[in-house]
């Protein structure tokens, strides 16, 4: 089982990996975007730090449901409504859930992707954080029919991500503002697809500890 | 990087508390959280007209909030997206009973932004209706990327449908309205310089001495095409050509239905200009392009006009809708008719834009 304390250690973590990656997503994003990613992440979530300990008492559901709030109106730009529209729908789905199955854990971000793909419109392939957060889901939904416990099935599933972040490199970008560029965005690892695996690895390394 | 700033955290901020000093008889701001707002709002049974996007392009769009313009503007940090909260807290702050419409550039940050505002707006009971501004023609296609980019018709677009608002038009005459505007107006931009955003602190892209780049949107993001630096007059033929024969253009866009509460989808051409068509032009600096060099522009752009047969019935030339202090500019036509002009004309009294009243 999955705790909420380890849940609230995800965000925590999460919150650290994007301050010390701050630079590297901006760098990222001045290639092939409007050099802003990681700035506007690391404000999110230091929002997301402040808000955290007025609901730590409160359930698993709740928790995020107000992180995607918090992250919609501090982030902007487009990260700003689609991360915070996948912790907005991660959260219904684990409404008064004080911990989480391997089930639930997996109903949960499979909610929080499709609430993405529905808000961003985004397809396989199309140089956005969708091509780490899908491979992520299939790895780790096989991984949990397999029997395999929660960890391992999260450790197949942040592979899947960091490979599917790295894939995202010789794609022509057809979404966002990188897609201005047309084949000027062949061979820059997208900025969305790279804090994608970064807040995946946040969970695994909250959940392993 | 070399800048007019106190802290990196407060340039917003301290933006908006000088306009709000230095216009007070015009607007107000609110600044948890950050928006400019008419001083007389909410103007009752007047359609409110709200746009927003990320700061570093004034006067847009702060500066055309007054009479017969903008009613709100929602800033966000320099070059980012405003949020959701801001644009909600606007129109429920401006909203005279009539209704709300958002002008929206067609940005991924900005449209994510507002969709979420008029889902919000919607749930509270406020009439909302946004319109996207996509007129940039360096973007050819719209299957493979995220499609034009809103830019210089958004200025020309505000300033008619704020008209519109202001002469009583609904909330559905100044969405057709807008949608109009749009569909007639077309742009393109170049840059000789890059631009620093405070927070990142260095330039947004690289441009050595001896070249430019073509077809840029307004925040430094890489364009079209990068080639050797060229005359005025040569930039200038370039951009005005690939504006006047742009083909005709398809895409579809998003509007939210009143009635089932929803987005719908809708295909919208822009047909190609003709011979005759009669224009408002638009020379505009995006930031660090003096205006004596726009005025050698815009005599190039009216040369090229008589030639054409493209006749330019108004004009407005100088620093609407910029990108900081980058070097560069950006031409744009409105496809003028009765109701665009009468509009147009009508008195405007805003920090950045103001005749007749």
């Amino acid at each position: 089982m999955i705790t909420k304390a380890q849940i609230v250690q995800w965000l925590t973590t999460t919150a650290k990996v994007l301050a010390e990656n701050k630079e590297y997503l901006t760098q990222l994003d001045s290639a092939i975007g409007d050099a802003d990613h990681g700035i506007n992440m690391d404000r999110g979530f230091k929002k997301v730090m402040e808000k955290l300990p007025t609901v730590e008492d409160k359930d698993i559901g709740n928790v995020l449901k107000t992180i995607g709030m918090t992250l919609i109106s501090s982030v902007g730009g487009a990260s700003g409504p689609l991360y915070g529209t996948f912790f907005m729908r991660s959260g219904m789905v684990v409404t008064s859930k004080e911990e989480l199955s391997g089930d639930d854990l997996l109903q949960l971000l499979q909610a929080g992707v499709d609430g993405v793909v529905q808000r961003g419109r985004a397809q396989l392939g199309d140089k956005t954080m969708f091509d780490a957060l899908s491979p992520a889901m299939d790895a780790l939904r096989s991984g949990l029919e397999n029997q395999d416990d929660v960890v391992t099935a999260l450790e197949t599933a942040v592979a899947a991500a960091e490979q599917g972040m790295k894939d995202t490199i010789p794609l022509q970008a057809k979404k966002g503002r990188a897609s201005y560029l047309g084949e000027r965005s062949i061979g820059h690892q997208d900025p969305g697809a790279t804090s994608s695996y970064l807040i995946l690895k946040a969970l695994l390394d909250s959940v392993k500890a | 990087m070399k800048k007019l700033i106190n802290a990196v955290d407060d340039v917003v901020k301290e933006q908006l508390e000088g306009m709000l000093v230095a216009h007070p008889d015009m607007l107000k701001v609110n600044f948890e959280p950050k928006y400019v707002y008419r001083a007389d709002a909410p103007v009752a049974n007047k359609v409110a007209i709200v746009s927003g996007g990320g700061s570093g392009h004034e006067p847009m769009h702060g500066g055309f909030v007054g009479m017969g313009m903008l009613d709100g503007a929602c800033p966000g940090e320099v070059f980012t997206s405003p949020t959701p909260d801001q644009m909600y807290e606007c129109a429920r702050a401006v909203d005279g009973g009539a209704g709300v419409l958002f002008l929206v550039k067609n940005y991924t940050g900005d449209v994510l932004n507002f969709e979420t505002a008029v889902e919000l707006a919607h749930a509270d009971g406020i009439k909302a209706q946004s319109i996207l501004i996509d007129d940039d023609v360096a973007v050819k296609d719209s299957l493979y990327t995220a499609g034009r980019r809103g830019v210089g018709t958004t200025v020309l677009c505000e300033k008619v449908v704020g008209a519109a608002a202001e002469a009583g038009y609904d909330l559905d005459q100044c969405a057709d309205l807008a949608r109009k505007v749009n569909m007639y107006g077309r742009s393109m931009g170049m840059a000789i310089t890059s631009c620093t955003v405070p927070a990142a602190g260095k330039p947004t892209f690289d441009l050595p001495d001896d070249e430019m780049e073509i077809g840029i949107g307004i925040h430094g993001e890489p364009g079209q095409k990068r080639m050797p630096m060229a005359t005025a007059d040569e930039i200038t033929t370039m951009m005005v050509n690939e504006i006047l024969d742009d083909a005709a253009y398809s895409r579809t866009v998003r509007e939210w239905d009143r009635e089932e509460g929803t987005w719908v989808e809708k295909d919208l051409t822009d047909a190609p200009y003709v011979e005759g068509d009669e224009f408002i032009v638009f020379v505009n600096s995006m930031g660090g392009t003096p205006v004596s060099e726009l005025y050698a522009v815009y005599r190039k752009v009216a040369e090229i006009c008589e030639k054409r047969g493209a006749k330019i019935v108004r004009n407005l030339i100088g620093p609407y809708i910029t990108s900081l202090e980058m070097q560069g500019m950006s031409i744009t036509f409105l496809k003028a008719d009765e109701e665009i002009l009468k509009f147009w004309d009508a008195p405007v009294n805003t920090p950045g834009l103001r005749w007749g009243a």
